[in-house]
């Protein structure tokens, strides 16, 4: 490699590599400034550990591979040619041991002739531990650089845009386009990945002014265009969606707004993509060897970076294009030793380069490249059938363009091959999308079939897939396009095959004997370049995405330090522990103050729906499957809901407050799903009703205060007299209006006080003032479960699982017997009335206590016949009991069985009872 | 069919590996077949290979529209586990996952099968019993099932986020160790390559576009090759279902939607296990060639497109950071979509149809790729003899209508709550 | 991500909107049991074009029905539903 050729003025970075100290000029990316340091070997190749350099200038390089940065910022696998170099970069060689020149993976190298293209499936027979054993080496040795153990300390942002034109690609055409559409009045967006603008222009200035692409800039931002630079369109999804991702900071930089990326959704009118082509390499032997560079990307280290990446420079090509960076190396002061054309005869670019003095050779093709450990030290090619050498450091390689219709292909638009180019090239689309510039009209190349040793002709350079690979998956019969993939990992590397897709369906082809669109074409999917996981997730990665409803009593709960317990999106207060109690203590200290004085709970979350009007009545006898227009007013009942499949889905109390007005109330956690659901029938199912079904589960917070002494406490509270059990007044309290409904959930005299959300703080006030008066305390979550249970109540998301009809809970004579509910038809299913069900029992514990969760089983070793859906204990006396499901389990009552965990490693035997271990004549709740 | 072995790859080091012969051939169709399986994903690779094997019949075709396993069994994350709640569910996937436990000798093809742990994770004491139920019902039925301490837990996985406050803090787990993941293309290889080897074709390029019928009976298929003939017709087109039993007349308790998976970079070793979660919905492994595998939920709406909605990634991925940080800075690299036969209580179908000959197997929804070997073995004990397996009994399309679902999840017809 | 016109707010990102159902999935009430079973759980599910529920949950919430293309998301149709929408 040659020494630097730079403008010593140029502000100067230092950066590392390896733990050695480099010196770089600003805007240099990585790539640039090792080239400039004379570092060429970069990095190991995935399989072999072959050595590799930097054979590109963009992100399509598939072997110039670091971790860029430090501690949760470490970005493994960043392409050195797609970051800039800033002051303190850190960047380590990656997938090598102990050090990149001496690198013990590289005997992987020696085995080649046994590991090539599927050998993992024909080998490592035995057990599958026998794999894992095989396996575990294996592992070791793949993957590339490693992930970060520490948390990223930077954020990712997202932001939605919209836009009549986005234009995607900075080049001459991209500008041009974007220059028109903005000065037409259309609102745009030009995004360009590079850190400049300007793409072509910037290796070949002279094409257009290089002042020209600044101006043209400033004219779109002056007619309120929005030019994004190092952003990349990576996913094109339906209707004209766009994301973009945007680059604040460099891979492993401290962002200085703390933002590191940023991902935009753009909603676009119209897309014009000028996405320009990548520069195919050219089939040769140990073509994969630091020293092998794109002819592009040469003419770009020039140009751009004013750096010479080699002294005596062969260039391969099969089209004009390369004769541009022949030109451009001379002149930078390089010698080129021969100039390669795969075509037959000379090309104007041709003649003109021969009679400028360069050394062309047509029909030219190179063989293979010869190399000292780490570079290059020789060319050979077949001229005119015959093998001939030159010395040199550098082989620039040209193998024709390939267009980039990622984006066109991801928006669902088909490709037409262009045979002159021998590329794909966008045709139709079903979304708005057009494609300008090179990527529509790729320059004519002359088609080359490689000559050399297939076996070291790399195409997937990553991935360490030659022809010899192609050959060998033809050979076994994975002939598609999609099985040559898979067979060889060809095109799954970090390039997402950007530089080996085209090389290998040309192999394809030529085997088939057809032409390459014949051989087919791999599907492009999101993303265009690799995104960061970080991005994608964005402000979610803090919470998974799921945002935390807080009670209207947050504050208030808090404040006594309770152990919460998430419910869905809530999370509710679990227990109130005093001094050193534990939650088992907490609760059952609670219970126990419910079943003997009188205790409250906060249950806001319940889900609530007001249904008035004329057809109000109707209307939720289709919702529940009890009855409710026999309900006076006043009065309320239990009800549960079935699914149209007359599966019960979810339970709760209706009330009548009024002649045309009811209150319905069912569980926290199906809360939504019964909103939806109300929702449907209403809306969709029975537009026609005259009934109006609101959701006001956020509108009222609830407290429920229940015990024997829950009476005074409500006497105490309102000037009516307390309902009785299972009626309802409307009342105030400290002169805000509540509802008061009695209803038990506990098993005790109980009454729920529904309020105006806003005054849920000062009527909770006043409720525990009166609770406390009468020496009561808080219940949580964990002493509702304990009361319910010993009550017989059902819960949603326990007894009620989706799984059992209101038979199975012994709720069928509770159904409206004139049907017309949802869930009446499917409720008349043959297979739901046939033996074998599970049914609602009770369990009591004979010895031991009886674990939740726990199976039943007749016997040790025995399969289930059930399962303990929840377990508490009786809550003065003691003793384990539980609600559980068993087979048939009606028809049970007073058989033994064993209430089994092996998981836990707990047991306990049971005696099936019914379902109700207290106060089974409900004389507690009358007064 | 050449055996596979080291000792071949030896010799064929020293010959440039060029004895291989074809794993499959490429016969042309025949005429008339005893059996016709329509689809050539894993599933309806390994029911033939099963039918061949265990049954000993020869005259059996795979009919494909496209290239063998190019439909979701190489669109999946690759999971093998057993560890389900409800009996016909798990009894049925262990079935499979013994079968998975020898699957690379019996195919001598490499399936890459390893068991490295399949591992729920619990965030509440909620999901702890929930976890402990499911595994209490495994281990009931001689299922192997662990619950792991959150020490276990990190342990295991020393990069998952184990702080108290996170907002899914993790309080245990549920591994089944048995569990873990494969390479998914070399099981429709290898299910191919054995099936060959029996005298079954393997049809590529073939697709049905109606069936023959005689009278209310199916007695071949119409396709892009021509009019096969068939003495009994087996449907096996997960994801498309629907559109292929309507040739029949059929329609289908199936919505298909799409179900989008990706892989991240190549790293080296940092995920050990499978992790999956009872209160968020993605799963996360990585790859022998070091790519983390992430999958979520579905699209949750109808359809066929094999392209997913960024947003179903962005919130699957946000979950998997949440339960992993340092995956932050990894690069997702590659994306994929499959077509999922939703099925409206999330299990299943494999059995007899109503239309004389014509039988079914589909609604795979998540669940496929683990189930191959099951699915394979006991749809073609169904296809050979008219009867199904008992392990597949319960999976019986007319379950529906008649009210026997096995809803695993308690969320009923509509796919989209699940 | 698709863009849908809401009846009522005009065109919006999918991502405030849910699936609910498909039209021919819609159980009438007066159905007898086997057809309402057939109904709910017999669907066509084409790979073509199929009128679906959907909901503007995280915008007005009304209910819509859309016409749309399984394959290639053309949205032919979106209409209103509800009361206000009956003729």
């Amino acid at each position: 490699m040659s020494g630097p050729m730079r403008d010593p003025k140029g502000a100067t970075v230092t950066f590392s590599f390896d733990g050695k100290t480099y010196q770089a000029r600003a805007g240099d990316t990585l790539a640039a400034a090792l080239l400039a340091n004379g570092v060429g070997h970069v990095g190991r190749s995935f399989k072999y550990h072959r050595p590799r350099g930097i054979m590109t200038a963009g992100i399509e390089e598939p072997n110039a591979l670091v971790t860029i940065g430090d501690g949760g910022r470490a970005e493994p696998n960043t392409r050195a040619t797609d970051v800039f170099v800033y002051d303190g970069l850190i960047a380590r060689s990656q997938n090598r041991w102990p050090n990149l020149s001496f690198d013990v993976g590289a005997v992987f190298s020696l085995a080649a002739p046994m590991l090539g293209a599927g050998f993992y499936y024909k080998t490592f027979f035995g057990s599958a531990k026998r794999w894992m054993f095989y396996e575990y080496f294996i592992r070791k040795a793949a993957g590339l650089g490693n992930a970060p153990t520490k948390s990223d300390p930077d954020r990712f942002s997202q932001r939605a845009a919209f836009c009549d034109v986005l234009v995607v690609g900075a080049g001459p055409a991209g500008l041009q386009a974007a220059l028109e559409q903005a000065e037409a009045g259309k609102r745009v967006i030009l995004v360009e990945q590079d850190s400049i603008l300007g793409a072509s222009l910037i290796r070949d200035p002279q094409e257009l002014d290089a002042a020209w692409a600044e101006g043209a800039a400033a004219r779109i931002r002056a007619a309120g265009g929005r030019i994004l630079t190092r952003t990349t369109a990576s996913g094109y999804w339906e209707h004209d969606l766009v994301t973009l991702t945007q680059r604040l900071s460099e891979p492993g930089e401290v962002p200085s707004s703390g933002v590191t990326q940023r991902l935009w959704h753009v909603r676009a009118g119209q897309v014009i993509l000028a996405t320009g082509s990548i520069e195919r390499p050219i089939a040769f032997a140990h073509n994969d060897r630091p020293g092998v560079m794109l002819s592009q990307a040469a003419r770009t280290y020039v140009r751009r970076f004013g750096i010479l990446p080699g002294k005596r420079i062969v260039v391969a090509t099969n089209n004009d294009d390369a004769y541009k960076t022949a030109q451009a190396l001379q002149d930078a002061g390089a010698e080129i030793v021969a100039i390669l054309d795969a075509r037959p005869q000379f090309s104007d670019a041709a003649a003109g380069a021969e009679s400028a003095g360069l050394p062309v050779w047509t029909n030219a093709i190179p063989s293979s490249a010869s190399g000292a450990r780490h570079c290059l030290s020789g060319v050979t090619a077949i001229v005119d059938g015959q093998s001939k050498s030159w010395k040199a450091d550098l082989i620039a390689v040209s193998g024709g363009f390939t267009p980039v219709v990622h984006l066109h292909m991801q928006a669902g638009g088909t490709l037409d091959w262009n045979d002159a180019a021998q590329a794909f090239v966008p045709a139709a689309s079903r979304q708005n999308v057009t494609t300008i510039g090179g990527a529509a009209n790729p320059d004519p190349v002359f088609p080359v079939t490689p000559v050399s040793n297939p076996k070291k002709s790399f195409i997937d350079f990553q991935n360490d897939v030659s022809l010899a690979d192609v050959d060998l998956a033809w050979a076994e019969g994975y002939r598609s396009v999609e099985h040559l993939k898979r067979y060889t990992t060809l095109g799954m590397a970090t390039d997402q095959g950007k530089l080996s897709n085209m090389a290998a369906l040309g192999r394809l082809a030529e085997k088939q004997g057809v032409s390459i669109p014949e051989a087919g074409l791999t599907t492009f999917r999101p993303p265009y370049t690799p995104v960061s996981m970080g991005l994608i997730a964005g402000a979610g990665a803090k919470n998974a995405g799921a945002h935390v409803r807080r009670l209207a009593l947050y504050d208030v709960h808090a404040a006594k330090n309770p152990i919460w317990q998430p419910l869905g999106y809530w999370f509710r207060p679990r227990a109130y522990p005093q001094g050193q109690e534990t939650l088992a203590q907490a609760a059952l200290r609670e219970a126990k103050e419910v079943r003997t004085g009188v205790g409250m709970t906060d249950v806001s979350t319940l889900a609530k729906f007001e249904v008035s009007g004329p057809d109000a009545a109707a209307f939720l006898e289709l919702i529940c499957a009890t009855t409710v227009g026999k309900l006076a007013v006043g009065r309320g009942r239990y009800t549960f809901m079935l699914r149209e499949d007359g599966i019960a889905f979810d339970d709760g109390t209706v009330w009548r407050l009024d002649e045309n007005r009811y209150l319905l109330t069912s569980s926290t956690g199906g809360a939504d799903r019964m909103a939806t659901h109300i929702s449907y029938v209403r809306q969709y199912l029975c537009p026609q009703l005259k009934v109006s079904a609101v959701n006001v589960q956020e509108h009222y917070a609830g407290i429920a205060i229940a015990g024997p002494k829950a009476k005074a406490v409500m006497d105490a509270l309102i000037k009516a007299d307390a309902p009785r059990h299972m009626s309802t007044v409307p009342a105030e309290i400290a002169g805000v209006p509540v509802i008061v409904l009695a209803a038990s959930y506990s098993g005790e005299r109980a009454f729920e006080v529904y309020v105006e959300a806003s005054h849920a703080a000062s009527i909770w006030a006043a409720c525990e003032a009166e609770v406390t008066a009468q020496g009561g305390c808080l219940y949580g979550l964990e002493a509702m479960e304990f009361l319910r249970i010993e009550k017989g109540h059902l819960v949603v998301g326990g007894e009620v699982d989706g799984r059992m009809t209101p038979m199975d809970l012994a709720l069928d004579k509770m159904l409206n017997k004139a049907g017309g509910y949802i869930g009446a038809t499917g409720l008349s299913r043959p297979a739901l009335a046939e033996p074998g069900r599970r049914q609602l029992v009770g369990l009591e514990a004979i010895s031991g206590d009886i674990p939740e969760g726990a199976m039943l089983i007749t016997h040790k070793g025995g399969s289930p016949h059930g399962h303990v859906s929840a377990a508490a204990f009786r809550i003065l006396e003691g003793g384990s009991v539980a609600l559980g499901q068993l087979k048939d389990g009606f028809s049970r009552h007073g058989e033994e069985l064993i209430a089994s965990s092996p998981t836990r490693g707990q047991e306990a035997r049971v005696r099936v009872v019914h379902p109700h271990f207290y106060d089974t004549a409900g004389e507690r709740y009358r007064d | 069919m050449s055996r596979y072995s080291a000792l071949g790859l030896l010799r064929g080091a020293l010959n440039g590996q060029k004895h291989w012969q074809p794993a499959w051939r490429d016969p042309e169709p025949k005429s008339h077949y005893d059996i016709i399986i329509i689809g050539g994903g894993g599933h309806g690779l390994a029911t033939a290979y099963y039918l061949a094997k265990v049954h000993g019949l020869r005259n059996i075709a795979v009919l494909e529209k496209g290239w063998i396993g190019g439909g979701n069994t190489g669109r999946n994350t690759t999971i093998v586990r057993s560890n389900y709640r409800l009996e016909p569910l798990h009894n049925f996937y262990e079935f499979g996952l013994k079968l998975w436990h020898g699957l690379s000798d019996d195919l001598n093809y490499n399936v890459m099968f390893s068991p490295r742990g399949a591992m729920f994770l619990g965030h509440s004491d909620a999901d702890m019993v929930k976890l402990a139920e499911r595994g209490d019902a495994m281990r009931c039925d001689g299922i192997d099932a662990d619950l792991m301490t959150r020490d276990e837990v990190a342990k295991l996985e020393p990069l998952l986020d184990m702080s108290r406050d996170a907002r899914f803090p993790i309080q245990g787990g549920l591994i089944q160790r048995r569990g873990g993941s494969a390479r998914h293309d070399a099981v429709a290889w290898g299910y191919a390559r054995g099936a060959d080897s029996f005298g079954v074709d393997i049809i590529q390029k073939c697709e049905v576009t109606g069936f023959v019928r005689d009278g209310n009976a199916v007695v071949g298929v119409e396709t892009t090759r021509g009019r096969i003939g068939a003495g009994r017709v087996g449907i096996c087109v997960a994801g498309h279902s629907g559109h292929v039993a309507a040739m029949a007349g059929l329609k289908l308790p199936v919505e298909s939607q799409t179900l989008q998976a990706m892989v991240t970079e190549g790293v080296k070793p940092m995920i050990n296990s499978v992790i999956m979660s009872q209160s968020l919905h993605c799963y996360i492994s990585q790859s022998d060639k070091g790519g983390i595998v992430f999958g979520g939920d579905p699209d949750n709406w109808p359809s066929y497109a094999q392209r997913g909605h960024p947003m179903v990634m962005e919130g699957a991925v946000a979950q998997g950071l949440a339960l992993v940080p340092a995956l932050s800075r990894l690069r997702m690299v590659r994306t994929w979509s499959g077509v999922t036969d939703m099925s409206f209580d999330g299990a299943p179908i494999i059995g007899e149809t109503s239309v004389p000959n014509l039988y079914i197997n589909g609604g795979w929804c998540y669940g496929g790729f683990k189930a191959t070997p099951a699915s394979g073995w006991t749809y073609a004990h169904t296809l050979a003899t008219g009867k199904p397996h008992p392990l597949n009994a319960p999976f019986s399309l007319d379950r529906f209508e008649r009210g026997a679902t096995i809803d695993e999840t308690g969320s009923g017809p509509m796919p989209n709550s699940r | 991500m698709m863009q849908i016109t809401c009846p009522h707010c005009g065109p919006r990102a999918q991502s405030e909107f849910i699936y609910e159902r498909t039209v021919d999935s819609v159980v009438p009430l007066d159905a007898a049991p086997e057809q309402a079973m057939a109904t709910l759980f017999a669907r066509t599910n084409p790979r073509g074009v199929d009128e679906e529920i959907w909901r503007h949950t995280y915008g007005c919430r009304a209910w819509l029905v859309m016409t749309r293309h399984r394959v290639t998301n053309e949205i032919s149709a979106t209409r209103a539903v509800g009361p206000e929408a009956l003729p």
